[in-house]
């Protein structure tokens, strides 16, 4: 007796023996006939004209036949809403039957019912049920209002059941609670403004109580539902973890995970030296692991989220390495994240063990997966700098291998320690050329020619190398034409001689026979470049690069964050917050994690600034620039040393000698061949007129818009008006004593980005002085007049004058002790006088010192720890917004703000002419006026004056 | 909430749908079957897509996929545990998942879906409220159903959904009182090449089949509870209890059902019943391999391995392969290149074994890849982390049950590198 015999009726006539039978007076032969059309809807065939003859069974005692009417009701009803008006007086009648279930039955299939003219008449028999005395009929009351909702939400509003919904939340039955909750979540989802889920602490009460008691579905509604709130402080924060962890240990991984949600966003209001908070952090631990003994769809799920957690809370899961090593039965989606999750916990102690693990898995069946793990050695490489050296040799043995797609998995991340650890590990360069023909993917390929053109001086046959890729250079991937081009430049850069011929050929691929617009400009900048001033282009192209760090495929904190309060949804798979794809998105409702024990003014730490105002930093981080190295090389040119904006500086030998240390012999050697090459320039017909003037202004206007629209982009909102720089009061250098009777007295100051030296020279000597001139001693950033000192009246006795002598930084450069001090030369008609001086170094704080938030966070971490000094800076009365405004009067740039325990945290960048960058953390308590500054710079030499700088900045 | 649910068979067909609130057209599943032909495995079809309008969540059980639609935000885990609940479902109902059984029994399996859901908001899911509510099969009850023209379907109201234990249906009367409890453990275990433990774990699970009349109140205690650290638990068991005096007190849904899921990961407590000797190796030149496996005997306490069982999964470009077993049979499907070796038993005194050469085809490379042996094992009355029932007590019930504790280990994913 099965229902396969429902389907075996292929006669023609079905329909009408159908309809005949649905007549019939036998009421077996009535059922077995819904029966059988029923079987029809549930495999998709249509059989709506039915309708009328179904509808007629309705009227029935037998329970079976009635649920079975309802069934096709609800399907069908739709697409015959006049028929469905027929079935309102049996569902108004069964709303009243004295059995409650038949009475939920009813008003359950009448909200299913998706016809305007039907729910007109629902809203009575809701009215009551959701009153009924019965809690199952209550409970299934909250869930039609819900689907009222759905079908006319103004109704639902007019009728005033939203607030009858809420008074559910209070109800005696946890599941009707829970239901009222479910029901008013889905709701809200549609309404994202509105406040339909205030929840207090009564009722957060109620829900904690309901939580111990329904269902395991209920548990998920409530505990989505609580992860909602903000508790007012860390006690109450404290009694809902405590009254949710217990449903840590629930069967379902649904709860677990809800769980886990609440208890990772409250954990973070607790102080971190309570006892509870270490004991919670262990209780979450175990939990997680039982995930991934689940299904394996669960796992997903779960690894997904757990990738989030262990991103915020690495400690919770660092002793747990071994339940992600993949098993070899696992989907390759599940294979997948675990290695990912892997790397993330991968540290100094365990090291061992992964790589262990990981050149098992690059042996293993599945291409994607053996990529992936491939690729995992290469960033532990990165991460983990002592394990460097292992990875090194593991990727080399994997290498040897030949296995096609692991060489080539292998050369591309080779080539991003390269990056990280620059002259360490090139001896393996030789190897990677012995596979340089099985190379079939752009990537790899890309990888390779990028490791050529960055070593060419110490691969003797680079020139040939490159040129056999050339052979086929429009066949290629632009990702690899682009690499070539410039690995070609590079290496004509540093073996001009005999790599003339090569650089004409690519350039004229890129230029003239390509259609590609990325590769024809960045073809023709090089162009420019080599051709007109090749110690820019020197400086340009082969400049030193910035070091990749693992952060940079760590997801932004603003967006993690987020996703913290979002662990468990789709929000978590997707690692997107749901304004990103969420169909009819409910606005821009970004979640956040609550701010730590009640300094009530900080719950808006700037990040949060930041992030709500547009959607642009939430874009997923990009892992290393790997592609795209047009971008790297042009935002080097930040870091190339001298070029200040501003009037160019004339061209003075010393300049010309400042240069010449960076230029070394190529200047010689350029000199004849900056002659064909321009005239093959002036042959292209791409190359408009005024080209000649191009590239004199280049240099500098590349540095100023960039630097001037980055600052003005990343401006923090609530800064306010930036003041003008600290100039430090002038005072006596050189006393009239000391100089036959001239007295100078002066200050530094940087205005307009032109550092100028401000001098007050009076004649306290009896005869007039003319013949004025000034020089420096080399110094330590290469300080020189601009231009001569402007004293065109000779000063007469008893008079005094003011000039201002522009300065610039690409003198030559001696580093001096103290670091900021500099040596005076002046002269007049009746002799030369000598003082010395110390500048302040906030002068030589550039206008484009605005470090972006990752590459902060990546060199913060990159700088060794030896490097970083820490100062105290006393009796400062300024709260950390006016600090911050304060300094970037003075280029003191605050990136970022955090507030931990009522202690404010700036973080701040600052470049100095020659191109080196300090990083500060300021940290400003409230109420107290010492301030704790702790600095970080490659040359920690400067530290102390920087230091001085934030002093002197600060109290003026 | 959960909007639809459709059942796919292998090849793709939609043989089931079910609409929660609008009806979704079909062709939605195109994006899922456009994955599935991607994937190399069913099983590697990925569980959550997302289409332009809908998120399709999957889950791959018995050789069928079941694939849900949803529109709005739900969290993804809940979709899935309560898919996984309708295989189950089907399977407690029917005997089997299986399309046929699907087929067969379509119009109740749809009453089913409907009762489990409202407006893609669970309902009922546990498996002791729906039997009351609609009968399961059973060949008496359709005969007598055919010859009485009664239905399958009950008609009184639940009152187990309406207390708080809405687990345990109230009235449950037995002539026989009893209570057993099966206490599984599955080893999972990667070892390396040289046998080393890479990694260890039990997982444990406490199967209870309770037959008790009335409204029992039972509590169970364990001789070495403190080897229970990271415990799920049955919503039945009450969780404070647990906390304080680390004892199971409960009162049962009536049937069968799993109190307890734990887990014992501490890696020195874990003790590894067999060991396996092997090598799977090939000639650098010419087209020839060789394979020795041994299996052996290694911390069993004493008691006897049992159903054990060898497999590989040998490289695609396996030609044929001629083997020997001293123990048990082989089995060889050159399609799937799958190896089973169907050990039984392990002698201690005579260690079974299973050699011989491998073909590879005619000018195929030497393998890159190094299969993997899977074990299968059974050890009778033995819970491998030592775990042990102390007593079974009963409160609330006048009668005196029966009671029975049952322990076995078996392998889980037990895996051994070559």
């Amino acid at each position: 007796m099965t229902d396969s015999k429902y389907f075996t009726t292929t006669k023609k006539g079905e329909i009408f023996e159908l309809k005949a039978e649905l007549n019939s007076d036998k009421k077996e032969k009535k059922k077995e006939a819904v029966k059988k059309v029923i079987a029809s809807m549930t495999v998709g065939k249509d059989v709506s004209a039915l309708f009328p003859d179904v509808v007629n069974c309705m009227q029935t005692d037998n329970l079976e036949l009635k649920k079975l009417v309802y069934l096709y009701l609800m399907n069908y009803a739709k697409s015959q809403p006049d028929m469905a008006i027929m079935a309102v007086n049996t569902f108004v009648k069964d709303c009243e039957d004295a059995n409650p279930l038949i009475r939920a039955l009813a008003v359950r299939t009448m909200g299913c019912i998706r016809v305007d003219k039907i729910t007109e008449y629902l809203c009575e028999p809701l009215r009551k049920c959701l009153k009924d005395e019965d809690p199952y009929v209550r409970k299934t009351a909250a869930v039609c209002v819900a689907k009222l909702h759905d079908i006319n939400a103004q109704l639902v509003e007019d009728q005033g059941f939203l607030d009858t919904l809420k008074d559910l939340i209070s109800d005696s039955n946890p599941m009707v609670v829970a239901n009222a909750v479910a029901a008013l979540s889905e709701i809200a989802e549609s309404h994202p403004n509105s406040n339909l889920l205030d929840l207090n602490p009564q009722s957060i009460n109620k829900l904690l109580t309901a939580l111990n008691e329904c269902t395991e579905w209920g548990q998920i509604f409530i505990l989505d539902c609580l992860a909602n709130y903000t508790p007012r402080d860390d006690r109450e924060s404290q009694s809902i973890c405590e009254r949710v962890t217990p449903r840590l240990s629930h069967a379902n991984s649904a709860v677990v995970l809800s769980a886990v949600k609440v208890l990772m966003k409250f954990m973070e209001m607790l102080p971190k030296d309570l006892d509870y908070y270490s004991t919670l952090l262990k209780k979450l631990a175990p939990p997680l692991v039982t995930l991934l003994s689940a299904e394996p769809e669960l796992q997903y799920v779960a690894l997904r989220n757990i990738n989030l957690i262990v991103q915020k809370r690495p400690e919770i899961l660092k002793h747990e390495m071994k339940v992600f090593f993949v098993k070899y039965n696992d989907p390759i989606y599940v294979k997948l994240e675990k290695l990912d999750i892997m790397i993330r916990l991968a540290s100094q102690a365990n090291i061992a063990q992964v790589l262990a693990e990981l050149k098992e898995y690059a042996t293993e069946v599945d291409v994607d997966f053996v990529r992936k793990a491939v690729r995992a050695i290469g960033r532990c490489a990165i991460k983990v700098e002592q394990s460097a050296e292992r990875c090194v040799s593991t990727l080399l043995d994997l290498i040897q291998t030949k296995v096609n797609y692991v060489v080539q998995e292998a050369i591309v991340v080779i080539k991003d320690i390269f990056r990280k650890y620059p002259n360490k590990y090139e001896s393996v360069i030789a190897t990677l050329c012995e596979n340089l023909d099985s190379l079939d993917e752009p990537e790899a390929r890309a990888a390779m020619i990028w490791i050529v053109g960055e070593y060419a001086e110490r691969i003797d046959n680079a020139d040939e190398l490159l040129e056999s890729f050339l052979e086929g250079f429009h066949d290629e991937s632009t990702q690899v034409q682009l690499q070539l081009l410039t690995a070609i430049v590079k290496l004509f850069l540093k073996k001009p001689t005999e790599t003339q011929e090569l650089v004409q050929q690519v350039l004229s691929l890129a230029t003239q026979d390509s259609d590609n617009p990325d590769l024809r400009d960045r073809g023709y900048i090089y162009w420019r470049l080599l051709s007109t001033d090749p110690v820019a282009a020197k400086e340009v192209v082969l400049a030193e690069k910035p070091l990749i760090s693992e952060e940079t495929d760590l997801i932004e904190p603003t967006l993690l964050e987020e996703l913290i309060c979002h662990i468990g949804t789709l929000a978590s798979v997707y690692h997107k917050p749901p304004s990103a794809f969420v169909e009819g998105s409910r606005g821009v409702m970004h979640k956040r994690l609550p701010a730590r024990t009640g300094s009530g003014e900080s719950t808006e730490s700037p990040d949060v600034g930041t992030a709500a105002g547009g959607s642009a930093p939430e874009a997923a981080p990009s892992i290393i620039p790997s592609q795209g190295d047009l971008l790297g090389d042009l935002l080097n040119l930040d870091m190339a040393p001298p070029t200040t904006s501003g009037p160019p500086p004339p061209t003075t030998g010393m300049q010309m000698g400042g240069m010449d240390l960076l230029g070394g012999g190529l200047d010689s050697l350029m000199g004849d061949e900056s002659e064909p090459l321009g005239g093959d320039i002036g042959g292209s017909p791409a190359m408009g007129a005024g080209f000649g003037a191009a590239p004199a202004v280049m240099p500098a206007s590349l540095n100023a818009p960039v630097g001037g629209g980055l600052g003005d982009l990343f401006d923090l909102g609530g800064v306010g008006m930036p003041m003008g720089a600290y100039i430090p009061p002038k005072i006596v250098w050189l006393p009239a004593m000391k100089a036959k009777g001239l007295e100078i007295s002066g200050t530094f100051a940087r205005r307009a980005g032109v550092i100028q030296m401000e001098l007050i020279l009076t004649n306290k000597a009896m005869s007039v002085m003319t013949d004025f001139a000034i020089q420096f001693n080399r110094n330590s950033f290469g300080l020189a007049p601009a231009g001569p000192l402007q004293v065109l009246t000779p000063l007469g006795p008893n008079q005094t004058i003011e000039v201002s002598l522009p300065l610039s930084t690409v003198g030559p450069v001696m580093k001096m002790d103290p670091l900021n001090n500099l040596q005076v030369a002046v002269k007049n008609n009746i002799d030369v006088f000598y003082f010395s001086c110390q500048y302040p170094i906030s002068m030589l704080f550039v206008e484009d010192g605005k470090m972006e938030r990752q590459v902060f966070l990546a060199t913060w971490k990159d700088i060794p720890n030896d490097n970083e000094s820490q100062f105290q800076i006393k009796d400062c009365h300024l709260n950390s917004d006016a600090a911050s405004s304060k300094l970037q009067g003075s280029n003191i740039f605050t990136i970022a703000k955090r507030t931990v325990e009522g202690q404010d945290m700036l973080y701040m960048s600052i470049k100095l002419s020659n191109g080196i960058w300090v990083l500060a953390e300021l940290r400003v308590q409230a109420g107290n006026p010492n301030y704790t500054i702790s600095l970080k710079c490659r040359a920690p030499e400067v530290s102390q004056c920087v230091f001085q700088c934030y002093e002197a900045v600060l109290k003026n | 909430m959960i909007n639809s649910l459709f059942l796919i068979n292998p090849s793709g067909e939609m043989f089931l749908e079910k609409h929660w609130k609008s009806v979704v057209s079909r062709s939605v599943c195109d994006y899922f079957l456009e994955a599935k032909e991607k994937a190399l495995e069913p099983e590697d079809v990925p569980p959550v897509i997302h289409t332009p309008h809908h998120y399709l969540i999957s889950i791959y059980r018995d050789k069928l996929f079941f694939l849900s639609v949803i529109q709005t935000e739900v969290p993804p885990l809940f979709v899935i545990e309560f898919l996984h609940r309708v295989a189950e479902m089907i399977q407690d109902y029917f005997g089997e998942c299986s399309e046929t059984v699907v087929k067969d029994h379509m119009v109740m399996v749809y009453e089913l879906l409907e009762e489990m859901l409202d407006n893609g908001f669970p309902l009922a899911t546990e498996s002791n409220v729906l039997k009351e509510m609609i009968r399961p099969p059973t060949i008496l009850r359709s005969v007598v159903n055919t010859l009485t023209g009664t239905s399958n379907v009950g008609d009184t109201l639940l009152t187990g959904q309406l207390s708080t234990i809405p687990w345990r249906r109230a009235g449950v009367r037995y002539t026989n009182n009893e209570a057993y409890f099966d206490v599984v453990e599955e080893i999972d275990a990667i070892l390396d090449q040289s046998g080393t433990t890479v990694f260890a774990e039990i997982q444990g699970v406490v199967e209870a089949c309770v037959k008790l009349s009335g409204m029992p109140d039972l509590t169970l205690s364990f001789m070495n509870p403190r080897l229970l650290d990271d415990v799920s638990f049955h919503p039945c068991v009450r969780y404070k209890l647990w906390e304080s005096e680390r004892v199971l007190s409960f009162i049962p849904p009536d049937g069968n059902f799993t109190l307890m899921t734990y887990h014992v990961n501490a890696q020195n407590l874990v003790a590894i019943p067999v060991y396996v000797k092997q090598s799977i190796s090939f000639f650098e030149c010419g087209s020839d391999g060789r394979l020795d496996v041994t299996v052996g005997p290694k911390q069993t306490m004493g008691k006897t391995v049992e159903g054990v069982m060898v497999t590989v999964h040998l490289p695609k470009t396996i030609l044929s392969i001629n083997l020997t077993a001293t123990q048990g049979s082989y089995t060889y499907d050159n399609g799937t290149k799958l190896l089973v070796w169907d050990i039984g038993k392990l002698n201690p005194q005579k260690l079974p074994n299973l050699r011989g050469s491998l073909s590879l085809q005619a000018g195929a490379p030497k393998p890159e890849e190094n299969p993997s042996l899977n074990i299968d094992l059974k050890i009778q009355q033995l819970a491998i982390s030592g775990l042990k029932v102390n007593r079974l007590d009963m409160f609330g019930e006048k009668y005196k049950p029966f009671k029975g504790v049952k322990y076995i280990t078996k392998a889980g994913k037990f895996q051994v590198r070559t």
